[in-house]
């Protein structure tokens, strides 16, 4: 309904492929690629319309490209399902495709040094954050890790568009063995970053915004929370983050996320309501024995 | 020739039957970058309650066979902010308001329903009957039919007579048609059926539930037959009591599946999840399909499944 905000379409399928362990689709969305920015994401339908599959899977926007008036690509990997379905279209099949969504990676308005740490799949929304800041005349230094080598994003496009790029597979098959944090405190020395960006796993995010904090520099990190809608409405994907004035809310990774800073988001207790958070039940306990969970959609 | 898409729900006029049901919509901000709001019959905002409300842990969703599995655990700001932010944003965007509200007794229930009486534009007053209450050792509202008519009574005694005050029923309780009697006896203007119901789903890597509030609720398709059963049913028994079906509402064609089960309105629900632009669309679809079978007032649908075979549909 509105210019700026996100769309849905029924895009068609320009090409299907493999990037490393992943399978990648890029489709035709010109209105979604006119509006992209780095770190935002579609949510994607799958299944077909008459598909049992009832909610969308959320994937990172990898590349947007201006060919046929905007093309949009994602990676994924076969997991479920929906996955399975998805990696069987082909070209000039439709998907109905909802995006751009959620809030971008904040760009600094002056040349800085940026990291740029992505785990697994999470390396995905960090490639088109590369460009944007190369564009702003950064310096990019990335770090990517992930379990094993063929599971490393990208890495030749990594190498061309970095100062320098930096592998870890936890069985040492490509790159240091080990986790991205492990070299990542000697790359920010060696590039004198001034600012983290990272995306991955909580546990990663965690470990990163934690060694940015020891170098008393800032960490931009996108949240991969599982979601329903993507578009805000179903309050599935609430993370506790810190606000500005201090008071901890259960935020909704899709619509106030999923990029936050770092130091704002409580990753000790994800998954839980902190008794501090505004309107926790803190002091009273909510024993309904289990037999009432959830039965409120309203 | 177009249908007249208009319908009376008790006092309150719709300019057609398609709303947005509660939960399932926000406070519309979020849908309405999909759906002008505007050409809705009504949204129902989510439940609020007096206080802010954080909600239950994650994760709070799993996806299940056509449907979902959810507990959100009334997460929401409190009626201060919904008032002051949220209710005025709605009307702006020329949303008909259907307020949800939800509490933990009759009393929170009667102050949500006095604060907004006081407002204006409240086009009508959906009590969420499916919450915990804790003087009945934790059983939903709607689990005993006395508690439920005691909290609807005071929402009525407590709202403006010019306001209309729908009870919103679940389906897996033990007798739906005395719970609907007791509402409509407590003065419910109306009904709205059905809430989700409970289940469970297990994550078979962990062998533990996949929601993390244990039973959750059920919505979506898969339960659209148990929906539309509640409605027959409760329409064959209460003839006069208007009702807003809902239920795994999909498409046009469930929208006039419900209408000819009893309802006079039909709220559109977890499909907005998986088709954030679901409304505009079903709306179209129904319109069609009402100007295609020539129907001249779409109120001529409701109960038509509760006449003998061959009975006119306003022709």
């Amino acid at each position: 309904m509105s210019d700026s905000g996100p769309v849905q379409m029924r895009s068609p399928v320009l090409t299907v492929r493999r990037v490393d362990a992943y399978h990648a689709i890029t489709v035709v969305a010109p209105n979604i690629a006119e509006r992209f920015r780095s770190g935002q994401f579609l949510a994607v339908a799958v299944g077909g319309e008459q598909s049992g599959l009832l909610l969308r899977r959320p994937f990172a926007i990898h590349d947007v490209k201006p060919d046929y008036g905007g093309t949009v690509e994602f990676l994924f990997s076969v997991r479920g399902a929906g996955t399975s379905w998805l990696a069987e279209r082909r070209s000039r099949d439709l998907l109905d495709v909802v995006g751009p969504l959620g809030r971008p990676f904040p760009l600094p308005r002056d040349p800085v040094n940026c990291v740029l740490v992505g785990g697994g799949s999470g390396c995905a929304p960090l490639f088109p954050l590369a460009h944007a800041l190369r564009r702003r005349g950064c310096r990019v230094d990335f770090v990517l890790g992930a379990a094993t080598a063929d599971r490393v994003c990208s890495a030749i496009t990594a190498r061309r568009v970095a100062e320098t790029a930096t592998f870890t597979t936890e069985d040492g098959s490509f790159g240091v063995r080990g986790r991205v944090t492990d070299p990542l405190g000697q790359v920010i020395e060696d590039a004198r970053s001034d600012v983290a960006y990272a995306c991955g796993p909580m546990g990663m995010l965690r470990a990163v915004t934690a060694v940015a904090d020891a170098y008393e520099m800032p960490a931009q990190v996108s949240v991969e929370e599982s979601m329903a809608c993507g578009t805000g409405i179903c309050m599935s994907c609430v993370v506790p983050v810190v606000g500005d004035d201090g008071i901890t809310r259960m935020v909704r990774a899709c619509v106030d996320g999923p990029v936050f800073r770092g130091e704002r988001v409580r990753f000790d207790d994800v998954g839980t309501i902190p008794f501090d958070a505004l309107g926790a039940p803190g002091w009273k306990a909510q024993t309904d024995g289990g037999r009432n969970a959830g039965r409120e959609a309203g | 020739m177009s249908s007249d898409l208009r319908i009376k729900l008790g006092r309150m006029e719709l300019v057609n039957p398609i709303m947005a049901a509660a939960g399932c919509a926000g406070t519309g901000r979020e849908l309405a970058r999909f759906v002008d709001l505007a050409r809705l019959g009504a949204v129902a905002t989510k439940s609020v309650m007096l206080e802010p409300r954080a909600g239950r842990p994650s994760p709070r969703v799993a996806e299940t066979p056509s449907g979902m599995l959810s507990s959100i655990g009334l997460q929401g700001p409190g009626i201060e902010v919904f008032l002051q932010r949220d209710l005025p944003w709605l009307l702006s965007r020329g949303g008909n308001a259907v307020v949800s509200i939800a509490g933990g007794s009759a009393s929170e229930y009667a102050e949500l329903a006095r604060r907004l009486s006081e407002e204006t534009g409240v086009a009508m007053i959906e009590v969420n009957l499916s919450c915990p209450n804790p003087a009945d050792s934790g059983r939903d509202f709607t689990d005993d039919p006395a508690e439920a008519a005691r909290v609807v009574h005071a929402v009525r005694s407590h709202t403006q007579s010019d306001i209309p005050v729908f009870a919103k029923l679940a389906p897996d309780v033990p007798d739906l048609v005395g719970l609907a009697t007791a509402c409509a006896e407590a003065r419910a203007d109306g009904l709205s059926m059905v809430n989700t119901m409970r289940g469970m789903a297990i994550d078979p890597a962990t062998l533990r539930p996949a929601v993390a509030g244990g039973l959750a609720g059920l919505s979506g398709p898969a339960i659209r037959p148990i929906a539309v059963g509640c409605v027959y049913r409760v329409h064959a028994a209460l003839p006069d009591v208007p009702i807003i079906g809902m239920g795994g509402v999909r498409t046009g064609t469930d929208v006039l599946e419900f209408m000819a089960a009893g309802a006079t309105a039909v709220a559109v629900g977890t499909v907005n999840f998986a088709d954030p632009s679901a409304c505009a669309r079903i709306l179209r679809e129904f319109e069609e399909s009402t100007e295609s079978r020539g129907v001249v007032r779409v109120g001529d649908l409701v109960g038509a499944a509760h006449r003998p075979h061959g009975a006119a549909l306003g022709r």
